[in-house]
Order: structure tokens, then C-alpha cells, then sequence
């Protein structure tokens, strides 16, 4: 294009073009007249055709206002819910009446409770009532506001600070609902996009929170640490591949400390190794180890001597051993503190009424006094254990330090409903003998892996020896009267 | 824009536009002359420049706060919007009804209408008049408080450089330095409101409170000694200060009388715990007795009752709808609606506040399109809604939520948290307000924290609803029932409402509520400040607008002994930043009286008197006698 010689083409072609127009106005001269009006009507057509609208695609779609109606006339929606069976499993619910502690009136019955997760006893304790009642007198029972819109009192600050110093973490947050806690906590921190590495078996209001995120979700198979290392390696080599978004790629592994739905315990100190080697973080729910393990009750981390800064976050209720409502996360302030305006349950619903948190407070008080309550419930926990191995037909699942232990039927009949009415009628037949139980109850149609049925087994500091020896005896009875 | 400035401006001189900018945009210069104490009266020495501005999530969150702050934003309504937007300067993009409806083609000329504030109506539906407002933000006031958070941000950004370069001390706590080459856990934007805005007037929230939170409150005295990182607690109480902002609407929160007596004798038998889930060992006879008695209350088939406002909401919308659903929800529901039904699945359109024109398109559509893609009919369309709208202050316009559900067969679930207890002639909420049948509400949902002083969730409805809650409601197979206390809080207050105790407290202090709502209302209207929200509302609105006013606000009214609420976005739509009161039937009127003369003095201070259609101190309504009496008959 810079050069325009002679010899150029574009000049050549130039020069043909003009030829062929020359060309072009000599044949039309020479041309019949019956082939110009042919071409001239084939002109005007294509700019007919140019010009008309195209048939309507749109026109032949749209509905009239008429045809509208009928569709709204016809459309018949479902039922807002299915109907339910009366005599579906959950639909009765048995009925306690008075305190549900230690001694327990369940349908009528009197019994002695191994169902409630009261594990050290603090349900019906003077010293957390009278704390209670005094904050009752001072405060009333509710707080008519959330967090943030005078809805801390100074009894919250004190709780918060009081389970911090109690897990010996540098800070602390309440909920005022034990499951919500760490349901919120979650997607506090992992958005979409993000990856959380869960357990199997991790209980509903993980699973919960792990929906609400919306990040991507991998399920290891419970406990198994290698199968876990399989799926880090795999992200791993993904993250090779597009090292940009492993960057901003936050990763998290959600175990539970004790789980609640198989009663056996984290490998902790594995997982601690496993963080590290594939910078991930870890957060640990512990509503079931709390105030359980540990020499001091402080949990999962105590129980494996790990220390509690490698854990990044802890979350647990203060509703099994603290006997109190809601449920709290500790960790690093840089961890926590993001909760404060992050956490959904925490900002968005009214806080904790300040007699519970009074109540947690005590219980703490009562926990911190006088840690020999953990050795004495370890004890227990080991002697229900111990007598209930061997009943035929049902076999315990959990560990033997584990305070809520599951009882599943050998050989399932095949038919989940079966297996739960045969489990009921144990239930009743203990009942009848003043032994209260309970099954563990799950959404068979939300849990992402259903547990089989079975029948909790809660072991509490004010069993004694004689009462566990009597449940022990009470389940083999009726074990062997109704699984013939 | 076509639009005229000086009117946009409203009635601003120009020495006061000079003095709004200096408040608005330099809030430091303005705000160092005086000198603020971050939390109460007490002096404090300044060392540099501080900036009152912020920002807090609280409360009530959004969905989408684009579509809510372009709805609703002066300059798109001055846009051209609805032709008579224009004429008096009001919304009526907020404020639609329907229109054709088959069995009443009213005109809404019929209704009565106010001379200034808008009022829709739509005819035979409404069994009283309806008034709400939501007045236009001044275009002057909108331009500063983009200007104000522009400002904010540079400054912001500038902070974030000083600190990154170690100029200026970084208060935020760190991570570990064994994790520092983890992905970092917060993106560094994720924070720059926390850090830069909220920050600066933190002190206007959390503020700790050590005694009942009723009509007035004691305070625990907090300073900072820098700019809010850390709080410190001088030992001092504030004593009776008037509490505006606790949603304590029937003053029940209380410690001594019958309710509190009976939480007591409860604590010691029961104590304060269950341990179990209702499902589980934690059926207590409290329990059902209590949802027995709410059941009555509501005038359904049957109710249940959970241990968190929330959770209500938000593990029991998954229950009811998943897959193939369609949920249309109000565009300012509260977080937990919104939570609720992200868990369910279902597919979630969201249509304008309060606005029944974009319900009925919404419906309509839905309808005739089916599902997207499939194009196969919706198994079932659920409208969610709020009867009180925490942060604006608007009443749901039932009536009509009730005709259009009926007219598309749809389902509707009406959160009552803040209406039950606070409306109708008995407390009933909404549906008694408006007059209206419990029953033909599908799910009646409501709290117990606010009206009842207590703590929890409820939901009301048929009985067949209610049976597959109690087996497949997430709340009652996985978590902790209530607390016995808490329980029995309900049942008394309830019982008092219901007038079940052989008193008349329970009718008096709805009626006492009712009274004191419509006077702060309309006290605060002649006094000249934008107040959001229907007349009857006990939730009232009050405009800031700019960010600096914000904190300035919330502390002015601390100093002078008044307890208040304000928010910002991300809470509210950028521009709308607002304080918040609640009105108590514990309230007296020299607490309101006193309580409006510190507003109008702080008003005065800070330029904040922005309306421009000030009623006159006149009663066309009265407020002396119950205003529930017509629509009884």
C-alpha cells in the first residue's frame, strides 16, 4: 500500500473493474426489453422483500389476554404439604412432664433419663437456678433487640470473655441458638467459589451451613484421613493448573470433635498435620465434646494435647453439657471478631436472654471449680459402655469416652420404617421400667448420608453405678424379648 | 435529566447548603469544634481529625441492595417517574395497588386522601384508611451524601495505603505467622467499609446495656481512647436512659409483675435448660401448652414454636417449599426470609416493596410461563411477606397480598415479628388490623422476642401444616427446644394480652401503643423531619441521609439521655441512612415529649428538619380515643 507503481495489482484490478462496469452499461443498452422489466420487477421484489415485515415469529407466541386467563384458570397448584400419616414416626412426640433432669416424667412414666445430653448434671442444679433467677430480677427474661441495637448486656460481655479465658482462646462469640452457631459461622468466612473438605458424617446444621455458603463441597469418608489426603492432592494439582484462582481460593476442613451421629472422634492431631502440609483451615464443632473431654473439659484439643491456636475456629452449644441455650465460636480475634458483622445469626436475630447467659456463666463457674466432674463422667461414660457391649441383636456404636452413644440393630430387617418401630418398641418396653430413652431422630430425606436408625444411650455425671446397671439390664431384656 | 435543581433543592438557603456541605463532606472540621466522647457525654481530647461516618449492617438486610437504592433513589424518581410523583413530590413507585382486580374496580380517587402525604388505597378492600409515606429525598441531600461517601472512600484508600506502609498504626488484629502464606481468609476489600467507615462511628451500636431493656435503660459508660478499635469500661453507669430503640412494643420486657413471677417459680423447677431436641427427650408439657395457647391467640387450627426468631424463618421455609417452587418475596425482607429461602432451593423472584402491581405481574408471569426453561407449570408459588417492615416502617398491604393469593391460587407465609402483639385492636397483628381472616393466611409466622419480651419463633396455620412441621421442620428434629423460662414468659404476657389473666393490662397497653405511635408519628412530622412508614406504625423512620449524621446523630441523642438506633448501608439503600425509633406502650408521654424535644434540638443542630410537605400541628385524626373503634363494627 505504500508504493503505487505501474505494476501495482490493486491498480490492475482497479483497472479490470472499471472494464467490467464498461461492459456492464454496453449490455444494457444492448439488452431486449423484456429482460430489463424482468429484472427490474426481480429489484423491486428483493426490495420488497427487504422492506416487508417477515412473518411473526413473536405474534404466533404471545398468548391473547383471554388465552392468559384460561392458563391461570387451569393451573392447579400442590398442596402446600403433603399429607402425613398419623401414625408416622415423629408425629407423636412423647411428652415430659416437669424437669427433663436427672429423674424424668416422660408419657406418665417416671423415669431415670438416658436421653438428654445433660451430661455433667447442670440441668437441675441450685447454684446455675439461683444465678438465674437473680439475673431473671435484674435483667427480665427477654432482650427485645438484637446484638447490635441494645441487645448486649453486660452479661453477654461477660460470658464472652469468660469462654474465652475457659477454651484459652483470645476471643469469643455467643448465638443465641445452638444450632445456628455454627451454621452462620460458616458462611462467614467461606463464600462461593471457596472449597470446604467435610466429613461424611458431620451433623445437619454443618450441613446446613455448608448450603447456605454456597461454596463447592467435598465429602471425605468419615474419619478416614487418607481418603481426605486424596482429595487435597487432587486440589492440589488442580491449583497447578490455574495457580490465579488457587490464590484466592480459601479452603476448609469442617470436622467434628466428638461426632454426633456416630459418637467416635476426630484424628485431630492428623488433621493439624494434614492443615499445614495443604494450608488449609480447620473448623471444629465440638457441641458434643465441650465440657466432655479434656482434663478440663475444654475438648477435642485437650483429649489429643493439640494446641488450640492451630485450630481456626471452634464452635459448640452451651445447650448438652453447659445445660444452658445458645452456643458460642472461640478462636483468634482475627477470626472471630469477622463474625460480629459477618454472622448471620448473630446479627440479624435478638440475643441471648441474659438469665441463660447468667446460666452458662455459673455452669462455667461450677466447671472450672471443680474439674474432677470430667473424670467422673469419663468414668461413667466408659461404664455404659462397658455394659452395653454384648446384647444380642443390638450393637453400640461410639467411642468408650463418648457420652452419647448410639445403638444400632445387628441386622437391619431391611426396611428403615420396620427398623425404627422395632427400635420403638424397645424404647417402650424400657420406658415401662423406668428407663427413659430416645432415638435419634434425622430428616431421612435431607441428610446428605442418612445414619441407620438407632437408639441414643446418653451417660450423665448423676447416673449411678446401680441405675446404668439397671438401663444395661432393662435394653437386654428387651432385646431379647422383642428381637427374637 | 429534565430535572429542576432549585426545586430538587427544596427550600435550602444557600448559607444552609454551605453549612450541609461542610457536614456532609468534611464531617471532621464540623465535628471538631464540638467535641464527642465516642459512647457517652464524656470529654475526650482529639489528636487528629475524626470522621463520623459509617456504615453497619444490622438488623434487616436485602435482597439485592442495587434494585432497592436505584428504586429508590431521588434522582431516578425525579426521572420521570409516575406522573404525579412530580406533583407532590411523594413515591408512588413504593406504594403501588392493584388495579385489576376483578371484584373491585374502585377508583382509588374514592379513598380519602391527604392533602400532602400520599395514601393508596384500593376501595372495598380496605376496611381503614391507609396512609403511608415515603417522602422523596431531596436532590441537594442526595448529591452530598454520594459526595460524602466519595469522600470517605479516598480517605479510606489513603488509610489503607498509610497503614499498608506502616505510616500509620494498623489496628486490625493480624494473622498468625504460621498461617501467613494460607489463602487469605478475608479478601482485602471484603473489610474496607468495617475498617474505613463503620469504624469511625462504631460506638453508635453494641452499646451494652446492664439492666431491663424497657422504657429507660442504664448503660454501661464505654470509652475509646483509639477511634473506636478497642473499648474500654470506666466502671460508670448511665443511668435511665429513655430507650428508643429495644423493639420492647407492649413493654413487656420487665422484671417484676406477673410474668417475670411466673419466669421465676418456673427457673426453680424446671431450671433453665431442655438438652434435648423436641423430637428427642425435650417435649416439654410447657411447650405444648404454650402452642395451644398461641394457636388461640392467632385464631388458627394449630400452631409451633421455635427457640430463635431466625431459625423460624430460616429452617422452616425449606420444609414447606424446594424444587420446582417458586417464592416470590418482597424486595426488603429480613435476612432470616431471604436465608430461608436461598436453603430451600426453590426458585426466588423478588418484586418491588410493598408494591402490588409487581406482584401481580410477577404472578401472572409465573403462571403463564412455568418454569424456565422447562417450561413446565410451578408445583406451587409461596409469597413471602413481612407485616411490619422493621427498617421502613410500612404495613403490608394485606388486603390486596390477600385477593391477588387467592385470584393465582398461591401460598402465603406472612412473617409477623415485628406486627404481632404491636397491631389490631387486640394485638392479633396485621391480619387483625386490616380486619381480615387468620385463615386465610397459609402460614402465620411470627416472634416472641419483641411484643412478649421473650425469645423464639412461631408458626401458625392448619392443622395439616403444622402435623408436617412437627415431622419435618429442621428446628424440631435438630435443635435444643426452648428454654422453660422463656416459655413461660410467653404464655403470661400472652395470656395478659389475651386478657386471659382477669386484667385489662394486656388491651391497655395495645391500646396505649396504638396512641403513642400515632402521636410520635405525627410530632415528629410537624416538627418537619422525613418519616418513613405507615401512620400506625410503631416503628418510625427518621431520615439522615448523610453519613457524617449517622454517628453524629446517635451520640447527640445519648448526650442528651435518649437511647437510639440509626443505620446505614449496607442496612439501608446507600443514600437512605436513617435513626430508628420504636415506640412502647411503656412509653409515657413526657418520655415522648422529652424524647421529641432532644430530636428537634439535635434536628436543629444537625440541618436534618429536610421535609418539605411539614404537616401542620392539627388533628384531623385524633389520637386521644382508640383509633381501632371504626373497623370494629
Amino acid at each position: 500500500m505504500t508504493s503505487a507503481g505501474p505494476c501495482d495489482p490493486e491498480l490492475k484490478m482497479a483497472a479490470g473493474q472499471q472494464w467490467v462496469l464498461v461492459e456492464m452499461v454496453q449490455a444494457f443498452y444492448e439488452a431486449p426489453a423484456y429482460h430489463l422489466i424482468l429484472e427490474g420487477i426481480l429489484i423491486l421484489w428483493i426490495i420488497r422483500l427487504l422492506f416487508s415485515k417477515t412473518y411473526k415469529l413473536q405474534e404466533r407466541s404471545d398468548l391473547t389476554e383471554k388465552e392468559k386467563e384460561e392458563l391461570i384458570e387451569e393451573w392447579q397448584p400442590e398442596p402446600l404439604v403433603p399429607p402425613v400419616s398419623k401414625d408416622h414416626p415423629s408425629q407423636n412426640y412423647d411428652v415430659v412432664t416437669g424437669p427433663p433432669s436427672h429423674k424424668i416424667i416422660v408419657n406418665g412414666k417416671e423415669c431415670i433419663n438416658f436421653g438428654s445430653f445433660n451430661f455433667l448434671g447442670l440441668l437441675d442444679n441450685e447454684r446455675v437456678k439461683q444465678k438465674a433467677l437473680a439475673s431473671l430480677r435484674k435483667y427480665g427474661v427477654g432482650t427485645c433487640g438484637p446484638r447490635g441495637f441494645y441487645g448486649t448486656f453486660d452479661v453477654h460481655l461477660e460470658l464472652e470473655e469468660r469462654l474465652a479465658k475457659f477454651m484459652r482462646t483470645e476471643e469469643a462469640i455467643i448465638y443465641s441458638y445452638g444450632f445456628a452457631t455454627i451454621a452462620s459461622a460458616i458462611p462467614a468466612y467461606s463464600k462461593r467459589g471457596d472449597i470446604v473438605f467435610v466429613d461424611e458424617a458431620s451433623c445437619f446444621s454443618i450441613q446446613k451451613g455448608l448450603q447456605a455458603s454456597r461454596s463447592f463441597i467435598k465429602y471425605f469418608k468419615h474419619n478416614d484421613m487418607e481418603d481426605l489426603e486424596r482429595l487435597l492432592k487432587e486440589q492440589e494439582l488442580e491449583d497447578q493448573k490455574n495457580p490465579r484462582k488457587a490464590r484466592v481460593t480459601r479452603r476448609f476442613i469442617v470436622v467434628e470433635g466428638l461426632y454426633m451421629n456416630t459418637a467416635d472422634i476426630c484424628p485431630l492431631p492428623e488433621l493439624v498435620k494434614l492443615k499445614y502440609k495443604y494450608k488449609v483451615r480447620i473448623f471444629l464443632e465440638e457441641s458434643m465434646s465441650f465440657g466432655v473431654l479434656g482434663e478440663h473439659g475444654r475438648g477435642v484439643t485437650e483429649h489429643f494435647g493439640v494446641n488450640i491456636d492451630d485450630i481456626d475456629l471452634i464452635s459448640a452449644n452451651m445447650e448438652n453439657a453447659v445445660a444452658s441455650i445458645g452456643g458460642f465460636c472461640c478462636g483468634r480475634s482475627f477470626v472471630i471478631d469477622h463474625q460480629r458483622l459477618s454472622g448471620q445469626g448473630y446479627c440479624f436475630s435478638a440475643s441471648l436472654p441474659p438469665m441463660l447467659a447468667s446460666a452458662a456463666i455459673e455452669a462455667l463457674n461450677i466447671m472450672e471449680e471443680d474439674p474432677e466432674i470430667f473424670t467422673v463422667l469419663r468414668e461413667k461414660c466408659k461404664h455404659v459402655h462397658k455394659t452395653l457391649q454384648g446384647i444380642p441383636g443390638l450393637k453400640v456404636v461410639g467411642e468408650a469416652f463418648a457420652p452419647a452413644l448410639h445403638l444400632q440393630l445387628e441386622n437391619s430387617t431391611g426396611s428403615r420404617e420396620s427398623d425404627v418401630r422395632t427400635l420403638r418398641s424397645i424404647i417402650d418396653y424400657c420406658l415401662d421400667r423406668q428407663i427413659a430413652l430416645t432415638q435419634a431422630r434425622y430428616l431421612d430425606k435431607e441428610e446428605r448420608f442418612l445414619p441407620p436408625p438407632s437408639i441414643r444411650v446418653v451417660a450423665t455425671v448423676e447416673q449411678t453405678e446401680e441405675e446404668i446397671e439397671k438401663a444395661a439390664s432393662c435394653i437386654r431384656e428387651a432385646a431379647l424379648t422383642i428381637l427374637k | 435529566m429534565g430535572v429542576d435543581f432549585r426545586y430538587a433543592a427544596g427550600g435550602i438557603s444557600g448559607s444552609w447548603s454551605l453549612r450541609w456541605w461542610l457536614l456532609g463532606c468534611w464531617g471532621f472540621l464540623w465535628e471538631g469544634r464540638s467535641c464527642y466522647c465516642p459512647v457517652t457525654a464524656l470529654p475526650i481530647a482529639h489528636h487528629r481529625p475524626r470522621f463520623p461516618h459509617a456504615l453497619h449492617v444490622c438488623d434487616r438486610t436485602r435482597f439485592g441492595s442495587k434494585t432497592s437504592m436505584t428504586e429508590s433513589s431521588a434522582i431516578r424518581e425525579a426521572n420521570g417517574g409516575p406522573g404525579h410523583g412530580a406533583a407532590n413530590g411523594l413515591k408512588v413507585g413504593r406504594n403501588g395497588w392493584v388495579k385489576n382486580q376483578k371484584h373491585h374496580h374502585k377508583k382509588p380517587s374514592s379513598c380519602a386522601e391527604e392533602k400532602v402525604h400520599h395514601s393508596a388505597c384500593n376501595g372495598g378492600l380496605y376496611s381503614r384508611p391507609f396512609y403511608e409515606s415515603f417522602e422523596e429525598t431531596p436532590m441537594l441531600v442526595a448529591v452530598l451524601t454520594y459526595m460524602g461517601y466519595g469522600i470517605l472512600t479516598i480517605f479510606g484508600y489513603l488509610r489503607d495505603f498509610m497503614r499498608q506502609w506502616k505510616i500509620e498504626k494498623c489496628h486490625i488484629a493480624r494473622e498468625r505467622e504460621e498461617q501467613k502464606d494460607f489463602v487469605p481468609l478475608y479478601q482485602d476489600f471484603e473489610n474496607f467499609y468495617t475498617r474505613n467507615l463503620y469504624m469511625r462511628i462504631r460506638d453508635n451500636w453494641n452499646r451494652p446495656i446492664c439492666s431491663v431493656p424497657g422504657d429507660k435503660m442504664d448503660l454501661v459508660e464505654r470509652v475509646s481512647y483509639d477511634y473506636n478499635w478497642t473499648f474500654g469500661y470506666t466502671g460508670r453507669v448511665v443511668k435511665d436512659v429513655i430507650n428508643m430503640g429495644s423493639y420492647n412494643y407492649l413493654g413487656f420486657a420487665e422484671n417484676t409483675g406477673s410474668c417475670a413471677e411466673a419466669a421465676a417459680e418456673v427457673t426453680v423447677k424446671y431450671g433453665v435448660g431442655v438438652s434435648s431436641t423436641r423430637q428427642e427427650m425435650g417435649n416439654l408439657d410447657r411447650h405444648e401448652e404454650m402452642e395451644k395457647l398461641v394457636a388461640r391467640f392467632l385464631g388458627v387450627e394449630s400452631a409451633m414454636a421455635f427457640g430463635m426468631g431466625f431459625a423460624t424463618n430460616s429452617m422452616n421455609i425449606p420444609a414447606l417449599t424446594g424444587k420446582g417452587c417458586l417464592i416470590l418475596s418482597d424486595e426488603l425482607n429480613h435476612a432470616s426470609l431471604v436465608l430461608g429461602a436461598r436453603l430451600s432451593g426453590s426458585t426466588i423472584r423478588v418484586f418491588k416493596h410493598n408494591n402490588m402491581q409487581s406482584l401481580e405481574k410477577l404472578l401472572r408471569d409465573a403462571i403463564v410461563h412455568g418454569q424456565p426453561r422447562t417450561h413446565r407449570p410451578w408445583k406451587k408459588i409461596l409469597i413471602l411477606v413481612e407485616g411490619i417492615y422493621s427498617m421502613e416502617g410500612s404495613i403490608i398491604r394485606l388486603p390486596e397480598v390477600i385477593a391477588l393469593k387467592k385470584k393465582y391460587k398461591a401460598y402465603l407465609y406472612l412473617d409477623e415479628a415485628h406486627s404481632i402483639g404491636a397491631l389490631g385492636p387486640s394485638g392479633r397483628g396485621v391480619v387483625e388490623y386490616f380486619g381480615l381472616d387468620p385463615t386465610d393466611v397459609d402460614i402465620m409466622m411470627g416472634t416472641f422476642t419483641k411484643s412478649f419480651g421473650a425469645a423464639g419463633g412461631y408458626i401458625g396455620g392448619k392443622k395439616e401444616l403444622i402435623d408436617y412441621l412437627r415431622s419435618h421442620s429442621h428446628s424440631a428434629v435438630y435443635a435444643t427446644s426452648m428454654s422453660p423460662p422463656v416459655v413461660e414468659q410467653i404464655i403470661t404476657s400472652m395470656k395478659c394480652i389475651m386478657g386471659e389473666d382477669g386484667t385489662t393490662i394486656g388491651r391497655e397497653r395495645v391500646q396505649q401503643l396504638a396512641e403513642n405511635t400515632v402521636y410520635f408519628r405525627r410530632r415528629l412530622r410537624e416538627i418537619g423531619f422525613i418519616i418513613y412508614g405507615n401512620n400506625d406504625s410503631p416503628v418510625v423512620p427518621l431520615m439522615l441521609y448523610l453519613p457524617a449524621k449517622i454517628g453524629a446523630f446517635g451520640r447527640e441523642m445519648l448526650k442528651r439521655n435518649i437511647g437510639v438506633v440509626v443505620v446505614g448501608f449496607p442496612a439501608t439503600p446507600i443514600i437512605e441512612s436513617r435513626a430508628r425509633f420504636c415506640v412502647s406502650a411503656s412509653h409515657t408521654k413526657e418520655m415522648l415529649d422529652q424524647a421529641l424535644n432532644a430530636i428537634s434540638e439535635v434536628g436543629d443542630l444537625l440541618q436534618v428538619k429536610y421535609s418539605r410537605h411539614r404537616i401542620l400541628p392539627a388533628l384531623d385524626r385524633p389520637f386521644d380515643e382508640s383509633t381501632y373503634e371504626e373497623c370494629e363494627d
